[in-house]
């Protein structure tokens, strides 16, 4: 399994907060992660496309769309953060 | 060297870090800056912030360990706010101390500039009754390269 997270205007446009996938065959990267949640999903596809502007982490630590994805990680989604 | 890592919901006073970092004149610079909610000419009426827990904690962790390998800091301080917090209200406090004010200068603006770009928070403006997410700049992101190209280059100080 793998659990994709999503926060701020990520999450809301998603309309949830996060959901959990088997591993699909032929992804292994963070960008074939978000291929495919976008092929299989059309309202992830629409939220996806509405923020183009991405993070991403692997397991809370900040990657980038190579980075490797693998069974029982946890990736989260979000738009460029903007604290302080 | 000690460090404080916090997110908090309630408010923040600038008189905490400051007694926190006090060390009996083991430092002779403490270089403080806290980031408040701009009211952007009276537009803004408050700030809502959410973030990754967990996330946020280490990532911050990082960035202040990351300071204290460039500079010889004796205490760090990071807090930031979560949740609504209104115009005029802190929202980050960033606080060091060091032997010399340099160090403490810089590593002040390093961490902060690291936090805006690095750290897992979001934030939302109330305008005219509504919330709209407010989007990252490129300045930011800037800022924190500009301190990172010269990452090899530089003896910690």
């Amino acid at each position: 399994m793998v659990q994709v997270r999503f926060f701020a205007a990520l999450r809301e446009r998603a309309g949830r907060d996060a959901i959990q996938i088997d591993l699909p065959e032929g992804v292994s990267t963070v960008a074939q992660l978000v291929d495919w949640l976008a092929e299989t999903d059309v309202a992830l596809a629409q939220a996806l496309e509405a923020t183009p502007r991405r993070m991403v982490a692997i397991n809370e630590v900040l990657g980038n769309e190579d980075s490797v994805v693998e069974a029982g990680d946890v990736v989260a989604l979000f738009p460029p953060v903007t604290g302080g | 060297m000690k460090t404080h890592i916090e997110v908090r919901e309630g408010g923040l006073s600038a008189s905490e870090p400051d007694l926190w970092l006090r060390d009996q004149g083991r430092s002779g610079a403490v270089v403080m800056f806290s980031g408040q909610v701009r009211d952007e000419q009276g537009k803004v009426e408050a700030l809502h912030l959410e973030h990754y827990p967990g996330m946020t904690e280490s990532v911050l962790g990082t960035i202040v360990e990351q300071a204290c390998s460039r500079w010889h800091l004796n205490g760090a301080w990071v807090a930031h706010r979560v949740g609504t917090i209104q115009a005029g209200e802190d929202i980050v406090q960033v606080a060091v101390s060091s032997a010399h004010r340099q160090a403490a200068f810089e590593a002040c603006a390093f961490i902060m500039d690291l936090l805006k770009t690095r750290a897992p928070f979001w934030k939302k403006e109330l305008i005219d009754g509504c919330w709209i997410w407010v989007e990252a700049r490129e300045s930011d992101d800037q800022a924190a390269a500009s301190w990172l190209q010269d990452a090899t280059g530089r003896a910690p100080r």
